[in-house]
Formats: C-alpha cells, sequence, structure tokens
C-alpha cells in the first residue's frame, strides 16, 4: 500500500451508472450496487442516472469527505471516455485523483450483451475486480510537459493551406509541408465550386499566396516526413525535401527555361491536367502554381537519362537557378503540434470495367471533367472530346466506387453536388442534353438543395438507377457512333438505354494511397475504410489518440471544401489550446525502478524502444530514465526479477484483478489486509 | 476482515465458459470499445483487463488467470508493425511463443489461450473473436485448474507421506 495512505484500512465508494437507459437497460444496476456493497472494505455503494453529471460528481466528492472514503470505484461508461472527469471529481473531493478505478459496463458490457442476467453477472464480476484492484492503488503525480510553440502541418490542400494560416495569423510559426511541388491540392484543379458556382483558384489562389508570403510560414513543398520522434508538446520532425534541380531563391518562374527545353512539345503525361495533356521535363504545374518555381522530373529529363542533353535551358536562365548536381535536402524541425491534412485520392475507375473507363475514349472521370471545362486546362476551357467532337449528349454516372458492396461502401458526400455542378458547366458549355443517373440525391448543405432545384429547371435530365453498363454494342440506328448506358430506370421500373457522346464518372473518395504509412509514421490509427480515426466521432472530430497530432479535411473521411475548412480551423484552434496552455499532463504511467531487487542482469536494456533504461555500470544496476519512457510497460513484464515497476499497472494491481474477477468471495482478500 | 458478501445472491445458471482478456489501450481495448459503440452483440464470457501495452501481459499473468479459474485467456494487440510502443506486441508474440509450450506442458489445451492482433478498427473482429473463442473453450469444457491443483498437492502430499513412511522404515531398519 502506498505510503501516503499510510496503514490505514481500505474506505471504497463504489457507483454504478444508469447512463440513463443505456446501461440499466441490460444491467440490474440496482443489483449491481447491493452487490458491492457487500464487498471487502465497501463502505458506500450508490446507482444514480447520470454518475458524469455534475450532481454525480459531485455526490463522489462529498462522500469522500463525509465518510473518509480513500478509494473510488466508478462503473459506468469507457475509461477512455471519462475516466479523467471522475479523477477530476475525486480530486475535487480531497483524495489523490489516481485512488481510483473505472468499470466500463456500457461499452463492454450493456452495448454488446443482450441477456440482463449475463450482463448484470457480467457488470459484479467486473465491479468486484476492480474493488480489489482500486485498495492497491497509489497515490501519483501526474507530470507536466512544455509545448513547443511550433507547429507542423501536413498536407497544402485547401484543409492544410487553412490550418496553416489560421496558425500563423496567431502568430504561431508553422511549417507546411507538401509533398507535389506546388500547394493547392485537389482544390487547385477545381474548375467551379459548388453551389455558388465561384471560381475555384480565384479564391484559392489568395489564399495559397498568403502562404508563400506569410512571415510565419515556412513553405516546403516537394518534400515529405520521414521520420517522427518524440511525444506531444516536444516532436522533432525529419523532413526529407526532393531536389527540383531549381534553386527555389533564385528562381523566378519565367518559365523561359521550359521554352528553351529541348523536347519542343510536352511529351509527358500532365499530372495537374489529370494526364489529359502533356508536359515536358522540365514545368511548372499551372499558371498560379505556389512557390512559382519550375520543377525538372528527373524520370523524363533526358539530361538524366543520358547525361547528354545540350542543357538549353540552363542556358536560357539568366539567374542560373538551374541546378543538376542538386541533392536532396534533409531537415530536422521541433514542433509541439501537428496537424494532418493529407487529403483523398479519387476511386480508379478502371476498377469498374463495366463503366468501360480505358476503354472507351469519350469516357471520363469527374476529376478529368473539371480539368476539360476549365480555362487553363488542356483545352483551354472548350468542351473536346478525346477524338475530337464536341458532345452533343452526356450521361453523369453517380456513386462510381461509392455506397457499393463491391468497391466502397461509403457514401463520397460530395459526389451529388459536384455532379450537378458539372451537369451545370457541361450545359453551359455545350448545351447538350445532360443525364444524371443516380441512387439518391444528396444534397444536404446550405443552399444544397436550392441548388439541385436550380438544375432541375434548367432541364437537366434525372434517371433513377444504378448504371449496369457503358457499351459500344448498338441495337439500333439512333446509337451508331454513340456510348449506350444501360440503366433500369427505377421510377419507371423500365430497362433503357440511352445514347450519350460522353460518359462521366462521378468517382467517390477513397483514403490516400499511403495513409497506412502515414499513420504509423504518426502512430495514429485509421477506420475500417482506412481514412484516419479522429478520437471521437462525434465530440473529438479532429483529435486522433496521439496527444499532439489532429487531423483536418478529407483524410478523416470524404467531405467537401466548406467542411473541409471548418476542421481545418478546428484543428489549428485544438492546437493552439495545446500551444496557450504552454504545457500538458502526461498519463503518470511511466516505469520506475527499485535499486534493491535489481540484480544487473541487463535483460531490460535491449527491450525498451525508446532507449529510456541504461545500464549504471559502477553500481551495476539498471537506470531508468523517466522523461523518455512512454508508458507501454514491457520492462516491467521483462525484469526476471521484479525489480522494473510501471506505475498504474503495478503487479499486484494486475494479479488483484486478475483475482477479483476469478474469485468470486476471495477469502485472503489481499488488498484489504495490506491496506 | 470486513463482510465477504456471503449472502447476497447471484444468478446461478449452468456452466458458462470464464475468459479473462488482457487488451492493449490502443487497439484492442479501443476495438471493443467501438464493438460497443456499433452495438455488436456478443458472448458474455469476456472480462476485459485493460493494459497499456500488449507487451505489459506478463506470462505470469496468464498463468495467474488458470490458476485462479479462467477456462480461457485472451490477449489483444496491435497488428504487427502498428503498436503505439512500436514494438511492444513483438515482445508480447516472443513471449507467447514459450508460454504456449508451458501451456501444453500443463496440460491445457490450445484453443485455451489466445493471442490476436486486433486495431482499433476492428469491433467486428473483436465480436468474431470473442463468439468464436467463447464456442471453442465452451466445447472443451471447465478446466478447472485450481481443482486439479489440489489433487496435483494432494497426491504430492500423499506420495511424501509415503516416502517419508519408507525413510523411517529404513531408518527403524
Amino acid at each position: 500500500m502506498s505510503k501516503s495512505n499510510g496503514n490505514r484500512p481500505a474506505r471504497i465508494g463504489f457507483y454504478v451508472c444508469h447512463c440513463g437507459h443505456n446501461i440499466s437497460g441490460t444491467v440490474d444496476v440496482a443489483a449491481v450496487a447491493r452487490y458491492a456493497q457487500a464487498l471487502p472494505h465497501v463502505v458506500v455503494s450508490r446507482e444514480y442516472k447520470y454518475m458524469c453529471s455534475d450532481p454525480g460528481q459531485e455526490r463522489i466528492a462529498q462522500d469522500i469527505r463525509e465518510h473518509a472514503l480513500n478509494r473510488i470505484v466508478v462503473a459506468s461508461c469507457s475509461p477512455l471516455l471519462h475516466e479523467h472527469t471522475f479523477r477530476t471529481a475525486v480530486e475535487k473531493g480531497g483524495l489523490n485523483p489516481f485512488f481510483f478505478q473505472m468499470v466500463n459496463i456500457r461499452e463492454n458490457v450493456s452495448w454488446v450483451n443482450e441477456s440482463p442476467e449475463e450482463a448484470t453477472e457480467k457488470a459484479m464480476d467486473l465491479a468486484r475486480a476492480a474493488v480489489h484492484r482500486v485498495a492497491f492503488h497509489k497515490a501519483l503525480e501526474p507530470k507536466r510537459v512544455p509545448i513547443l510553440p511550433d507547429v507542423l502541418v501536413v498536407g497544402g490542400g485547401i484543409a492544410g493551406i487553412h490550418a496553416a494560416l489560421t496558425l500563423a495569423n496567431a502568430g504561431r510559426k508553422v511549417v507546411l509541408v507538401e509533398r507535389e511541388p506546388t500547394i493547392g491540392g485537389h482544390m487547385a484543379m477545381f474548375d467551379k465550386t459548388f453551389p455558388t458556382l465561384d471560381c475555384a483558384a480565384c479564391i484559392l489562389t489568395p489564399k495559397m499566396s498568403q502562404v508563400k508570403n506569410h512571415p510565419n510560414i515556412t513553405l516546403w513543398t516537394y518534400s515529405e516526413v520521414s521520420k517522427v520522434e518524440g511525444y506531444v508538446g516536444n516532436y522533432t520532425i525529419t523532413v526529407r525535401r526532393k531536389p527540383r534541380y531549381i534553386s527555389e531563391k533564385l528562381c523566378v518562374g519565367c518559365m523561359e527555361c521550359i521554352e528553351a527545353c529541348i523536347y519542343k512539345e510536352g511529351k509527358f503525361p500532365d499530372e495537374f491536367n489529370a494526364g489529359l495533356s502533356r508536359r515536358k521535363p522540365i514545368y511548372i504545374p499551372f499558371p498560379q502554381a505556389t512557390p512559382q518555381v519550375v520543377v525538372i522530373d528527373p524520370q523524363t529529363c533526358i539530361e538524366f537519362k543520358t547525361g547528354k542533353c545540350k542543357k538549353s535551358c540552363l542556358e536560357k536562365c539568366d539567374r542560373d537557378a538551374i541546378d543538376f548536381s542538386q541533392k536532396e535536402v534533409v531537415e530536422e524541425i521541433r514542433v509541439g503540434t501537428v496537424i494532418l491534412a493529407t487529403g483523398y485520392k479519387t476511386f480508379d475507375a478502371g476498377r469498374l470495367p463495366h463503366y468501360g473507363y480505358g476503354k472507351y475514349d469519350n469516357v471520363y472521370t469527374s476529376l478529368e471533367v473539371e480539368r476539360l471545362v476549365n480555362a487553363s486546362g488542356p483545352t483551354g476551357g472548350e468542351l473536346i472530346l478525346r477524338d475530337g467532337r464536341r458532345p452533343k449528349t452526356v450521361g453523369i454516372i453517380h456513386c462510381v466506387g461509392s455506397r457499393d458492396r463491391n468497391t466502397n461502401r461509403w457514401c463520397s458526400r460530395t459526389c451529388c453536388m459536384y455532379s450537378l455542378k458539372l451537369a451545370h458547366l457541361l450545359k453551359e458549355h455545350t448545351d447538350a442534353e445532360v443525364y444524371n443517373f443516380y441512387i439518391d440525391i444528396r444534397a444536404a448543405g446550405k443552399s444544397y438543395e436550392e441548388f439541385y432545384d436550380k438544375l432541375l429547371e434548367e432541364n437537366v435530365h434525372f434517371i433513377r438507377g444504378r448504371v449496369a453498363e457503358v457499351t459500344d454494342w448498338t441495337a439500333r440506328p439512333s446509337e451508331e457512333g454513340k456510348l449506350v448506358i444501360r440503366v433500369e430506370d427505377t421510377m419507371i421500373g423500365v430497362v433503357r438505354r440511352i445514347p450519350v457522346d460522353m460518359v462521366v464518372l462521378a468517382v467517390g473518395m477513397e483514403p490516400q494511397f499511403d495513409a497506412q504509412e502515414v499513420r504509423r509514421l504518426f502512430n495514429i490509427s485509421c477506420s475500417t475504410e482506412g481514412f484516419f480515426l479522429e478520437r471521437h466521432p462525434k465530440l473529438a472530430p479532429v483529435d486522433t489518440f496521439t496527444d499532439g497530432v489532429f487531423i483536418a479535411g478529407a483524410c478523416q473521411g470524404p467531405k467537401d471544401i466548406p467542411d473541409s475548412v471548418a476542421q481545418a480551423g478546428a484543428a489549428a484552434s485544438q492546437a493552439l489550446v495545446l500551444i496557450d496552455s504552454g504545457s500538458i499532463e502526461l498519463e503518470p504511467n511511466t516505469a520506475y525502478l527499485v535499486e534493491e531487487d535489481c540484480s544487473g542482469c541487463k535483460s531490460c536494456l535491449t527491450i525498451c524502444p525508446y532507449h529510456a533504461i541504461s545500464h549504471d555500470e559502477a553500481r551495476k544496476k539498471a537506470s531508468i530514465n523517466e522523461a523518455l519512457c512512454k508508458g507501454c510497460g514491457t520492462c516491467t513484464a521483462t525484469c526476471p526479477s521484479g525489480a522494473i515497476r510501471q506505475n498504474l499497472f503495478e503487479d499486484e494491481e494486475i494479479y488483484s484483478e486478475i483475482r477479483g474477477l476469478l474469485t468470486p468471495m476471495p477469502a485472503e482478500a489481499q488488498g484489504g489486509e495490506s491496506c | 476482515m470486513l463482510n465477504h458478501g456471503a449472502g447476497v445472491s447471484r444468478p446461478s445458471r449452468e456452466w458458462q465458459p470464464r475468459i479473462v482478456a488482457f487488451f492493449c489501450n490502443w487497439c484492442t481495448y479501443t476495438a471493443a470499445d467501438l464493438a460497443g459503440v456499433s452495438r455488436l452483440k456478443h458472448a458474455s464470457n469476456i472480462r476485459i483487463i485493460r493494459v497499456m501495452c500488449s507487451g505489459r501481459v506478463d506470462p505470469q499473468f496468464v498463468l495467474e488467470a488458470f490458476a485462479r479459474g479462467a477456462d480461457g485467456v485472451l490477449m489483444g494487440g496491435c497488428h504487427p508493425g502498428d503498436c503505439h510502443y512500436m514494438e511492444g506486441n513483438y515482445k508480447a508474440l516472443r513471449r507467447v511463443r514459450l508460454l504456449r509450450r508451458m501451456l501444453r506442458d500443463l496440460g491445457i489445451e490450445e484453443d485455451r489461450f489466445r493471442l490476436e492482433w486486433i486495431s482499433a478498427s476492428e469491433g467486428e473482429k473483436v465480436r468474431a473473436v470473442v463468439n468464436d473463442m467463447t464456442a471453442r473453450v465452451r466445447s472443451l469444457g471447465p478446466l478447472k485448474l485450481p481443482e486439479k491443483f489440489r489433487d496435483w498437492d494432494r497426491e504430492i502430499g500423499e506420495l511424501e507421506e509415503k516416502v517419508g513412511k519408507m525413510e523411517e522404515k529404513e531408518h527403524v531398519g
């Protein structure tokens, strides 16, 4: 028993929560309270409707004072949700907050077990285990660590841009790391935005140049985070800055080198135009690219491939910005918090061969159409198909790679709205007949439904049904030279064949291809679909399970621009909360050494992944650096002589929990006697 | 000593397997929470003990659980490569290999002990694993290790007594 508690016997207060009907609907809470009352050392046992409410918490504090309680057990929801709440209540009552144990009888019992008898018995078992355990709890002091004020933002799409600007405007130093040669992300590729139809570039590019010019923002494009070390408040981040073979300092973006390239015409697929146009090996992704710096692609540049180019680009550059010998630069920065805004990728339409993408020239993805209708796109905004024609009829197929058990089950949330937008733009550009093939129109957003109404008035056709296939197999003369969309029109219960000149596949949103690597790097989790997992789906949507790491935008799940911006602002303010409070309390679950028990066997040295344990040669004992310890407890389980202990997870705490679980009426009741 | 709680009636039913689970805080415990939030109903035979990392699970915990009457023990950790503490789950795996041999020697059937990697998003897997393990342990029947220990202790006691008597005889002889 802990020294601070003296040798007084345990006086335990036990509280079981109804959680409305969430627990009491399955678990007989009154029986659990009666049962606990009879357990060793339990002085007070109560049931209450909502333990987490103010009166519930106040009850605990009051009982501590009135009944001289020195241990508290609350049986309610998951400790991941309310452990902190109840520790605070315990502290208010004048006890050390760690003289507390929580029993999860909601997530682990009432929500997953149907039989009231079984659930009640399970709740009693868990309550008994906690009553056993809590007697062994010790008074602990949480460690406080300072929060470095600088922030890392990963990803320079609209979410990353907004988060970085918010923090920078609040006076914080931000490093924004972007993998591509320019920031802007997907939004920079869009033509107009729904439902207002304002031009994406017009609202985005001013923010992009603000990022570039902001004194508080360090912008590293063409760079990737390769290593993350440390903990909340004190992360050391390694960033690899790929060589662009152009000096960012010297280049002014005049693009004369691009003119001068020995390739007179672009030859390689232009990523920014979704492969619809060709670029040279030396290029700038798009006119407003930020930074305005050219990049050389070593995969396609003759000089890199053969070493025998006459390097006309080099001659042309009067600022000597081109440097073929540039090497990758590895930078190391220290930040206190991180915001991940790594975005999404679009569904690969080739995975659904019956829609003919890659097989028929005139089948496009929605992203390609964004570029086709854009004035700075591959056709200068003229809607010219791959075969040179202008479409007279267009079919837009919704939910490609969304709401589909064969591909992705989730709704990508943006496709209905951008399909409506594209329908409007296509009609505007070509006056074509436009058909939308949809399952449901999901227009839930401010002014979204009104936009849908507007489209209905513009005589865009809506056919409700999932398209079976896109084919060039013609059944009648009117289909000659067309693509035929076969679909069941579920409004009239008829299978229809709609001949069109152009098919647009409204592709869904998926996790980034390297979302798994990124999550490992930053030690966070992904949800089943592979998007980054938030700490709580409702109450902590931008937090993660790793303190100091926040998420914003479509990396957390499909979302449109306004939602991404809102989340980015939220993530920035969550980071500011940490920064402004200056320090954060860490769970005091670190390991410590009982030196007299240490035999100096060195088994623990190689076990610790954080190198927190060293061997003191003079004393022939292990030595634990608590500042480096993260509290996994692996060394504690390893130490053959039991000399390494873990706070909050002491051997006797866990053993007493096991015994409490399995010994219905303990004769020995170790906890009590040693108190 | 205070009241032992004797006299409070508890629901009594036919034999039910008792399975103790050690779940790591970051992956499997979170997954169990997710199973709860998603209302994924499953067998009620599991009793979860939360640890920070599967690396904290001392094989002695598992043995203690069996010795105290558990019919099965389940360990849950993050998938390989996903450990919140980098490699605690590998350390757990290393120990589990040795532990399995020991359990076999003790006559504890293989299905009574299980190590599963369950990530925070795999609430469905928690349900599947708990149901499957409960069914397997149920078909094995009660382990009754505490009773077996008593039997073994008695046998050893008798043996010692016998040996003692023989020695006595020799002495006398």
